[in-house]
């Protein structure tokens, strides 16, 4: 059962109960009912690359792990929709429709590994949300068994269906509802054409600021994302795709969509880049280039991981305005706890993953980590953000969630959830705390942008 | 003008007095659903846009803001909300807007409302204000309650604002017209939707296959040319004659329904006048059959069918299986535990 004792936030570590592998939707219903009869509390598994600690198992509950129902059933290229078992790995969606000239958008980083299923119940995003959305936009049908093993169809292949929107309900909704069995996604066509912009500047404002122009210039990237001085230099050690290391921030924005319409709105970027002082810039000028380019950013993450033995990766999101704000906060928290932080960011979206540095085996520096981490969610916070954007609370950002939400929105939370699981079986002490939680750790909803210790330095 | 205090207040009082609330924005859709029951709550003087920045691609308004000035402001600024929700009235407010949860002509390209939808503020069933969501465009914190309130009729909470997320007018739009029957038709807008064109509207009406395409001029003007259209048309006033329902075809008969199918469904089996939008993914038929004539036709295809305008005495929405109801039923009770919140709007049965 090792195997199964964490998902992608290896941090936690627990062994369950036991392991259930079903093989069809049978076998799982069975199993909700029996766990239902025994009260035996149910964690729901996919490829377990969550970073949250969502799938993170009870000492006293079964692991569903639903890697075995892995079909594709169908791809409908007519209707553009193609019919999922849950884990059916996110890549093999997109491989499988090209024939048809069709692809799956949201591309989180693991989508090598990563399952749809897992993508649903986080409602995973990547780096192409800005124009395509994240996961619950392109889901319109989940087929969910609640703990009584009954089955609920929810959406379907019509672009709405009646009553209540439980669709978007149960995208995001870690595992606490139900067991998703089978999902029909949209698909969309593949873009003609994909062109990269890679520019440097002398600051993160500066980088900010061609942000937001290029937003304002009524063009939406199909990928805007920044790095900032330390990412770039670890990535540059690591595979060296040519960034500039002498800027204290890069920025990558991809245009997708017709060749005309592409050359059209590149030049137009390029130009709003120079006018932001861009220090330099380098457009791909074939597909190699491009992923060459694209290379640094998508190895970011091991890349950073190996300046120091152990990283802790963060999930904020802001009004993308606050950026460097909330970026200087972060480095004199960072200077504060003698940690480093290195800063990878969604721009076009105001999704911030700073990528706290540490080592486990030093005394102490993991809690460190962990603390310097909850400062930061509580500066995203107060900046207008979420706690999270794309990773799920989990176990992880449990206790942030009493500073995001008030005890009466986390009442309608629970609420919300008895509605589907009563007793509270499904994957029980994630995603939402109890009020009670909340009181003992003394964290407390933030109102009118106030913080729980006022003293602290904020920025 | 900030009347949030009042709202919360006045629902406070109604589940302490337990007298169940109609909340009333412009009026503007009242013809959709059940008959409104309960003491009237005006929200409509709540208005005002909170917040609207928009390099961060996002605005905040009151309930009661009419959703054609958000549209002007947004226009001002060379931004819409690119779901393009239809008013059915100068009087309609975005919290109405966003409790109907109705979209338009581009839906299946650009998306819907709740996939716009960002961020609520709202008075609970029991009178507390609470948000969801927020001004941000990712955000998993916590179960997605704002987009729950799209198309929840009012039944769960009283508006007090949302956020959307907008974008940019596209630069160009062409009108493209195409002598099609109705079969001929769904096919190629579903062909095409499969291929990388700007589509961005599409709908058959008596033989006409009108395409409508957005994106920069050299995009559009390519994608015009390869699609080779019988007739490129001039107006442009003709997507917005159809989001209103001002359009030829919407005049006249008194039953007006709604099917939601699958795009690529072909041509159902049923007698009266059809108009076929979205790429054949929503359906209008002027009708005078049985309500379960047609949802029988409706149900096989994967759809529903919705009785958008027309004589009380009919159910108006498509019967859910018993196990969705029943879970419908209790998300109703959760957030509105003393069923305070526009009685039998939405269903019979709450």
């Amino acid at each position: 059962m090792r195997p199964f004792e964490c998902d992608g936030l290896s941090v936690y570590r627990k062994l369950p109960l036991l392991v259930a592998l079903p093989e069809d939707t049978g076998q799982v219903r069975e199993i909700l009912k029996t766990c239902r009869r025994l009260s035996v509390p149910v964690v729901t598994r996919g490829a377990g690359t969550g970073l949250s600690g969502g799938a993170l198992p009870l000492e006293e509950g079964l692991l569903l792990v639903l890697t075995k129902l892995n079909r594709i059933l169908y791809i409908d290229p007519l209707n553009r929709t193609a019919r999922l078992q849950p884990g059916v790995r996110n890549l093999a969606i997109s491989e499988a429709a090209a024939v048809h000239g069709l692809y799956y958008a949201p591309d989180p980083s693991s989508q090598i590994a990563c399952s749809i299923g897992g993508n649903v119940a986080e409602n995973s995003g990547g780096v192409h949300c800005l124009k395509y959305g994240l996961t619950v936009h392109n889901v319109l049908e989940v087929r969910l068994l609640t703990i009584e093993g009954e089955e609920l169809v929810l959406g379907g292949g019509a672009l709405d269906s009646p009553g209540f929107d439980l669709l978007a309900l149960v995208n995001g909704s870690e595992g606490m509802l139900g067991v998703i069995t089978e999902i029909l996604v949209r698909l969309l066509p593949i873009p003609e054409t994909a062109q990269v912009v890679l520019a440097g500047f002398a600051s993160t404002g500066k980088a900010a600021a061609a942000v937001g122009a290029i937003i304002a210039a009524g063009i939406v990237p199909a990928g805007l994302e920044m790095m900032d001085r330390l990412s770039v230099e670890a990535v540059e050690a690591f595979i060296s795709p040519g960034y500039p290391r002498d800027a204290e921030a890069v920025l990558l924005c991809e245009l997708d969509g017709g060749e005309a319409e592409v050359a059209e709105q590149m030049t137009a970027v390029k130009s709003i880049l120079s006018d932001h002082e861009a220090t330099s810039i380098n457009v791909s000028h074939s597909e190699a280039e491009r992923l060459r380019l694209w290379a640094g950013r998508k190895n970011a993450f091991p890349a950073v991981g190996r300046i120091r033995p152990d990283y802790y990766c963060m999930d904020g999101t802001i009004p993308r305005r606050e950026l460097p704000h909330v970026l200087a906060g972060i480095q004199a928290a960072s200077e504060r706890y003698g940690l480093p932080v290195a800063n990878v960011f969604h721009a076009g979206d105001g999704n911030l993953h700073p990528l706290i540095l540490y080592d486990a085996n030093r005394e102490g520096e993991l809690q460190q980590a962990e603390s310097l981490g909850a400062e930061i969610l509580s500066m995203c916070i107060e900046a207008g953000g979420t706690v999270t954007g794309e990773h799920g609370v989990g176990m992880e950002k449990i206790d942030s969630m009493c500073e995001q939400f008030s005890p009466a929105e986390l009442e309608q939370f629970h609420a919300l959830k008895a509605a589907f699981d009563p007793d509270g079986l499904l994957n029980p002490g994630k995603a939402v705390p109890t009020l009670h939680r909340c009181a003992e750790l003394g964290a407390m909803h933030v109102h009118g942008g106030k913080l729980p210790f006022p003293d602290l330095p904020r920025f | 003008m900030d009347r949030q205090n009042h709202i919360a207040e006045a629902v406070r009082e109604a589940i302490h007095a337990n007298r169940p609330l109609q909340i009333k924005g412009g009026d503007s859709k009242a013809f959709y659903g059940y008959p409104a029951q309960g003491e009237p709550l005006d929200v409509s003087a709540h208005s005002g846009i909170v917040e609207y920045d928009p390099g961060e691609l996002v605005i905040t308004c009151r309930a009661g803001s009419l959703l054609s000035e958000i549209r002007s402001t947004l226009r001002e600024n060379g931004q819409h909300l690119p779901f393009e929700p239809p008013a059915f009235g100068d009087e309609a407010t975005i919290g109405g807007t966003v409790a109907c949860g109705f979209s338009g002509p581009g839906r299946p390209w650009a998306g819907s409302l709740r996939d716009y939808l960002l961020g609520v503020k709202l008075v609970n069933g029991a009178g507390e204000i609470v948000q969801y969501g927020g001004q941000v465009m990712k955000n998993v914190a916590g179960y997605d309650v704002s987009r729950l309130m799209a198309g929840s009729m009012g039944t769960l909470g009283v508006l007090l604002e949302t956020s959307f997320k907008v974008l940019p007018i596209p630069a160009s739009e062409r009108t493209l017209q195409f002598d099609y029957g109705q079969a001929e038709a769904i096919h190629r807008v579903n062909e095409w939707s499969g291929q990388p064109l700007p589509l961005s509207g599409a709908f058959w009406w008596r033989d006409k296959l009108q395409v409508r395409l957005s994106g920069t001029e050299s995009e559009t003007d390519r994608a015009a040319q390869r699609l080779g259209a019988d007739r490129v048309l001039e107006t442009t006033s003709t997507w917005e004659a159809l989001r209103e329902h001002k359009a030829d075809f919407f005049t006249g008969a008194n039953m007006l329904w709604r099917l939601s199918l699958p795009p690529a469904t072909g041509p159902l089996d049923l007698a009266g006048d059809c108009l076929v939008d979205w790429g054949g993914a929503q359906r209008w038929y002027r009708t005078e059959l049985q309500a379960d004539e047609i949802r029988t036709r409706a149900s096989p295809a994967g759809g529903h069918a919705t009785l958008f305008r027309g004589p009380e005495g009919t159910e108006r929405f498509h019967p859910l299986p018993t196990a969705l109801k029943r879970m419908q039923a209790k998300i109703k009770q959760s957030m509105d535990p003393g069923a305070i919140f526009n009685p039998r709007r939405m269903s019979l049965d709450w």
